[in-house]
C-alpha cells in the first residue's frame, strides 16, 4: 500500500497544471481517490458528515445487485442446458456457462460506459464521476442475453452521451440511463429483443455448452407467450413446454433478461437497500401498491382479448421486470421524485402504468421501462406542485393566524 | 446585382444565420420528411420555390398592402404558390407526393416562410428578397439533406433507395438501425447537427 502511496505522489507533479500530462489531470484524480479515501475534507468549521458518499452509496447498490447478478448467471446457464437436452448437467457448470455468457456483456458495458465518461471529463477538465458504476451493472442485467455485444455498446454509447453527458453529467440525468440503453435496443432492433431466440442463450459461450436446441424449445419469456395468448384459459410455460406457476416466477428459473428473473434475488437486493437507506421504501413500497392495485382492478373484467388482464395480481408482480425496475430502477434518487409526498405519487403511477401498458397494449408485452421512463419525465412537475401545495396550505394557515 | 448586402441576404442563411440551426425554424417537417432522401430533397425543392417566389410578390406588393390585413395577403400568396407546387408534384411525381402527404400542405404554416415574409420581404426591393428567399430555402434544405442521409442510411441501409451497405455486412450480424426511422432521432439528429454547427461558430454560442 505504501509503496502504491508513494508511486501516486511521484507521478503526482506531472498531471498538474504545467506538466507533462495536464491534460489528464481527471484521470490521476480519479484513480487517486479509488485507491485511497480522499484527504480534502473541512478543517475547521462545524460540518456534520456521515461516511457516506457517492463512491459509497453507488457500491451498496452494486452490492445489492450481486444476488440477482449470480442468480441470473445460473439462470442463463440452466435455461441453456434445458435448451440443449442436458437438463442434469449440474449447478456449477450452468454457473460457469452464464458467467462466460454475461461477462462480455459487463466487460463492454464498462468499457464503453466509463471510456466515454473519461473523454467527456477530459473535454470539460471535470472530475471523473463514478456515476456509471451502477449504470454499468444494470445494463447487463436488463438487457436481454442473446443481443449482440455490438448492439449493446452502440445503445450504451447512445444512453450514455445523450440521456447523460448532454444533461451535465451524473446527477443532472433526466431518464435512468440503464432504462434507455434497453428502449434504444428495443425500438432500435426490435426483431432481437423479443421472439424465441432473445432471452435464452442458444450458442456457446467460449466453446462451452455446445449443442443443438430441442424440438420442442420455445423461449418466449412468460410475459411473450401471455401477449399472444388464444383462448380465455391461460397457460405459461417453460422453454420445454411445460407448465410453469406463479412459484416458478418467484423463484426465477425462467426465461428473461439476466436480472429480472427470481423475485427472491430481488427481494435480498431490496432489504440490503432499505436496511442502508440507500433506496427509498415510499417510492419502492407504492410502486408494488400501485402494480398489486392495478392488476387487482384489470382482474376484476378479464378478457380473452387482453389476455395479461387473466392473470392474478402476485403472479402480475412476479413476471417479467415488474419487480427489478421497482428496486433497482424507480429508486434511482437522480431521476425520481423527491418530496415524501411526491415518492408515493410518483411510486404508484409508475405501478399503474407498468400494469396499464402490459396488459391494454399488446405491442409491448412489459411496461416497466416505458413506465419508469415516463414517471421520469414527471417527477420534477409531481415534486414542483407538491412543493407548491405545501407553500400555499403555509401561507394560508399564517394568514388565518393574524 | 450582387452587392455586399445581397450576398449577405443570399450566404448568412446557408450557415450563420440558417433557419433550422440558428433560428430553429421548420423542425416540425424535418422531423417529418427526413426518414429517407429522396421526399427530403423534393420537400426542399418545393420549399425553395415557394419561398424564392412568394419573397418577390410580397416584396412587389409591400407598398400597397395595408399594414393591418398584410398577414392574410401573405398568406394568400404563399397558398397560392404552394397549391401550385402541389399539383406539379401529383401530376409529375405521384409517388413522393403520396410520401410528403400533407407535408407539402403545411409549408404554408412553415415559421420560415412567414418569417422571411415579415422580416426581409416587407422592407427590400424584389432582387434581394429573391436572393433571401433561395439562401433560406437553400439552408433549410441543406440541413433536411444531412438529416435523411444519417437517418436513411443507418435507418434502412439505403441512399435514394440503393443499398449501399453491402450485404456480407448483415451476414455478420449488422442491423438497420429501427430508432433512426422514427421521429426522435430525427430531433436528436438535428440536435447534433447544431452541436458541431456550435462548436465550429463559437460567437453563436449562448451561455
Amino acid at each position: 500500500m505504501k509503496a502504491l502511496r508513494k508511486f501516486m505522489d511521484k507521478i503526482q507533479p506531472s498531471f498538474r497544471p504545467g506538466g507533462k500530462l495536464a491534460k489528464l489531470e481527471s484521470v490521476y484524480d480519479g484513480m487517486e481517490t479509488f485507491l485511497f479515501t480522499p484527504n480534502a475534507t473541512s478543517r475547521s468549521g462545524a460540518h456534520i458528515h456521515d461516511g457516506n458518499d457517492l463512491k459509497r452509496t453507488m457500491i451498496t447498490v452494486v452490492v445489492a445487485l450481486i444476488p440477482a447478478l449470480l442468480f441470473g448467471m445460473y439462470n442463463i446457464g440452466y435455461q441453456h442446458y434445458l435448451a440443449i437436452g442436458q437438463p442434469d448437467a449440474g449447478w456449477f457448470t450452468m454457473f460457469l456457462f452464464g458467467l462466460l455468457a454475461l461477462l462480455p456483456v459487463i466487460v463492454v458495458s464498462y468499457a464503453v460506459g466509463l471510456g466515454i465518461e473519461f473523454i467527456g471529463a477530459q473535454i470539460h477538465h471535470k472530475e471523473i464521476q463514478e456515476g456509471f458504476l451502477v449504470t454499468g451493472i444494470l445494463i447487463p442485467l436488463i438487457v436481454p442475453i442473446n443481443t449482440p455485444l455490438w448492439m449493446t455498446a452502440i445503445a450504451t454509447a447512445f444512453a450514455v452521451i445523450f440521456a447523460k453527458e448532454v444533461f451535465g453529467g451524473t446527477g443532472m440525468n433526466i431518464f435512468n440511463v440503464a432504462l434507455i440503453t434497453r428502449a434504444f435496443l428495443f425500438f432500435a432492433y426490435p426483431s432481437r429483443m423479443s421472439g424465441d431466440e432473445a432471452f435464452v442463450k442458444v450458442d456457446s459461450a467460449f466453446g462451452m455448452g455446445d449443442g443443438s436446441m430441442i424440438d420442442t424449445f420455445t423461449g418466449a419469456t412468460p410475459l411473450g407467450q401471455i401477449a399472444t395468448n388464444v383462448g380465455d384459459s391461460l397457460q405459461m410455460t417453460n422453454i420445454l413446454g411445460e407448465p410453469i406457476s406463479c412459484l416458478d416466477a418467484f423463484i426465477g428459473l425462467i426465461p428473461g433478461s439476466p436480472g429480472e428473473t427470481s423475485m427472491i434475488a430481488i427481494l435480498l437486493g431490496a432489504a440490503l437497500l432499505l436496511i442502508t437507506g440507500i433506496a427509498s421504501w415510499r417510492i419502492m413500497c407504492s410502486v408494488f401498491v400501485g402494480g398489486l392495485a392495478m392488476s387487482a382492478l384489470v382482474h376484476v373484467l378479464p378478457s380473452a382479448t387482453y389476455p395479461a388482464s387473466m392473470l392474478d395480481p402476485w403472479t402480475q408482480l412476479c413476471l417479467g421486470g415488474f419487480a427489478f425496475g421497482a428496486v433497482f430502477m424507480a429508486t434511482d434518487p437522480v431521476t425520481g421524485a423527491r418530496t415524501n409526498v411526491g415518492q408515493y405519487i410518483y411510486g404508484f403511477l409508475i405501478g399503474v402504468f407498468a400494469i396499464l401498458i402490459r396488459v391494454y397494449n399488446s405491442g409491448y408485452p412489459e411496461g416497466m421501462m416505458l413506465a419508469i421512463l415516463l414517471m421520469n419525465a414527471f417527477a420534477p412537475l409531481i415534486d414542483h406542485c407538491v412543493v407548491s401545495s405545501n407553500i400555499k396550505r403555509r401561507a394560508r394557515r399564517a394568514a388565518t393566524k393574524e | 446585382m450582387l452587392s455586399k448586402k445581397n450576398k449577405e441576404a443570399f450566404f448568412n442563411p446557408l450557415s450563420k444565420d440558417n433557419p433550422v440551426l440558428v433560428q430553429i425554424l421548420g423542425i416540425c417537417s424535418a422531423l417529418a420528411v427526413t426518414a429517407s432522401l429522396e421526399p427530403a430533397i423534393v420537400m426542399g425543392i418545393s420549399v425553395i420555390a415557394v419561398l424564392a417566389f412568394s419573397n418577390v410578390i410580397i416584396s412587389f406588393l409591400r407598398k400597397t398592402v395595408p399594414t393591418n390585413i398584410r398577414i392574410i395577403v401573405q398568406l394568400v400568396v404563399v397558398a397560392a404558390l404552394v397549391i401550385i407546387v402541389q399539383q406539379i408534384l401529383i401530376a409529375y411525381n405521384y409517388d413522393v407526393s403520396k410520401k410528403l402527404s400533407v407535408f407539402i400542405g403545411l409549408i404554408i404554416t412553415n415559421c420560415i416562410l412567414m418569417g422571411r415574409l415579415e422580416a426581409f420581404a416587407m422592407h427590400n426591393s424584389p432582387w434581394p428578397s429573391f436572393l433571401d428567399g433561395i439562401g433560406n430555402g437553400l439552408g433549410y434544405t441543406i440541413v433536411l439533406l444531412i438529416v435523411a442521409f444519417f437517418r436513411e442510411l443507418l435507418g434502412s441501409g439505403t441512399l435514394f433507395g440503393y443499398h449501399v451497405i453491402p450485404q456480407w455486412c448483415y451476414e455478420h450480424g449488422y442491423m438497420d438501425n429501427g430508432l433512426m426511422i422514427l421521429p426522435p432521432m430525427a430531433l436528436i439528429t438535428v440536435g447534433c447537427i447544431i452541436w458541431v454547427h456550435r462548436s465550429r461558430n463559437k460567437e453563436l454560442q449562448e451561455n
